[in-house]
């Protein structure tokens, strides 16, 4: 094995162990949630979105329909489109789809859930307890990590990146 | 010309030659003016679009303070438009703009960051202060009442609207284009979601040079 090797594998290890020590996954039936994460918000803020990766290892569709959290009035699920340079956001109705042995993203500039009527700020570094239902797999608690305003991505992916 | 010279045997062939010729003619002037009009914008930087697009206007500052046009003219400035309610493309384009500053190291302060509220009922000026105030680096949260921010709008040509919720509340729909202006307060060009940070740098570094 080179240096070269050797140094990439160290490298290698030290982000498996950093995202261990990090990542925070759920089950539910066959569906796993990967490191669901939020933004800081601003006093007074009413809002706030949050992101996560499902991923469904079963043979059968399952859908995303809703979210709750004691933090907000009400959890809803958005999608955001950029059309010709306005951003555009909506309430999706029905649902969301995570596909037979496939994968729905929650992240920036596409779906994510909309914490609305926040009851408090949410401050950089606590975790935000949200309730997702889904329609085969059922409920399930989660824990959203409340990531620095500037965030695009989990916090863990973006640390292995630099 | 022979057919001018024997008008009375080849009028027909006369009249169509004629017509053949302004036919000719007006095409060649149409063609003139589409080149002209196509060169004289690229050659021409102080174009009719650069100096009037932005333009005047008048907007409230978290502390309460009047910031126009004139406030912000002498030091570049990247201008965009939001609300402290948008969950997403605003704390990014945000969070963008303060790390881009943050890349161009001590340049990164000649020029300052705005950002304009498209939601003047419920972004109130202390709310725009503590919504910048998230994002580590001074960033100029501006607001006003409906008909100064409908005037700001105008001015750079910035769509938004109210999209009502199930439930009574509402989002809001608008261009997410940054816009880059010059200490001289014209137009220079625009960073969006798609393009490097490199790219955007290059833009950034056009305005503060």
């Amino acid at each position: 094995m080179t240096i070269r090797n050797l140094k990439i594998s160290a490298l290698g290890a030290l982000t498996l162990f950093a995202s261990a020590a990090l990542a925070h996954n759920y089950k539910v039936g066959s569906l796993s949630i990967v490191h669901p994460w939020s933004r800081e918000t601003a006093v007074g803020q009413k809002v706030g979105g949050g992101f996560m990766t499902i991923i469904n290892n079963g043979n059968d569709e399952d859908r995303l329909l809703s979210g709750a959290s004691p933090v907000a009035a009400e959890v809803q699920l958005h999608t955001m489109t950029m059309d010709g340079g306005i951003m555009r956001m909506r309430q999706v109705e029905g649902g969301i789809a995570v596909p037979a042995k496939g994968t729905l993203e929650l992240k920036p500039g596409g779906y994510h859930i909309m914490f609305i009527g926040l009851k408090r700020p949410l401050k950089q570094g606590e975790r935000v307890p949200v309730t997702l239902r889904f329609q085969h797999a059922g409920k399930v608690a989660v824990q959203f990590a409340v990531q620095p305003v500037g965030s695009t991505g989990p916090m863990e992916a973006s640390h292995a990146g630099h | 010309m022979p057919v001018t010279k024997k008008p009375e045997t080849g009028s027909g062939l006369a009249r169509l030659r004629g017509a053949l010729w302004i036919v000719v003619g007006v095409a060649a002037l149409i063609g003139l003016a589409i080149l002209y009009d196509r060169a004289r914008p690229a050659s021409d930087p102080t174009s009719d679009y650069a100096s009037t697009f932005g333009g005047p206007f008048t907007l409230t500052a978290p502390d309460g303070s009047t910031v126009t046009e004139k406030t912000l003219a002498g030091k570049p400035y990247a201008i965009f438009f939001g609300f402290t309610r948008c969950p997403d493309v605003c704390p990014t384009s945000l969070a963008r703009m303060a790390r881009l500053r943050k890349q161009l190291g001590p340049d990164g302060m000649k020029f300052n960051i705005v950002f304009v509220s498209v939601d003047p009922g419920h972004d109130k000026p202390a709310d725009l202060g503590n919504y910048v105030a998230l994002f580590g680096t001074p960033i100029l949260g501006l607001t006003g009442t409906d008909a100064q921010i409908e005037q700001i709008k105008k001015g750079y040509g910035v769509y938004s609207a109210k999209v009502p919720q199930p439930g009574g509340d509402y989002t809001i729909d608008h261009t997410a284009s940054i816009y880059l202006m010059t200490a001289k307060g014209a137009f220079s060009g625009t960073i969006d979601h798609q393009e490097s940070d490199t790219v955007a740098l290059q833009k950034l570094k056009l305005i503060i040079a």
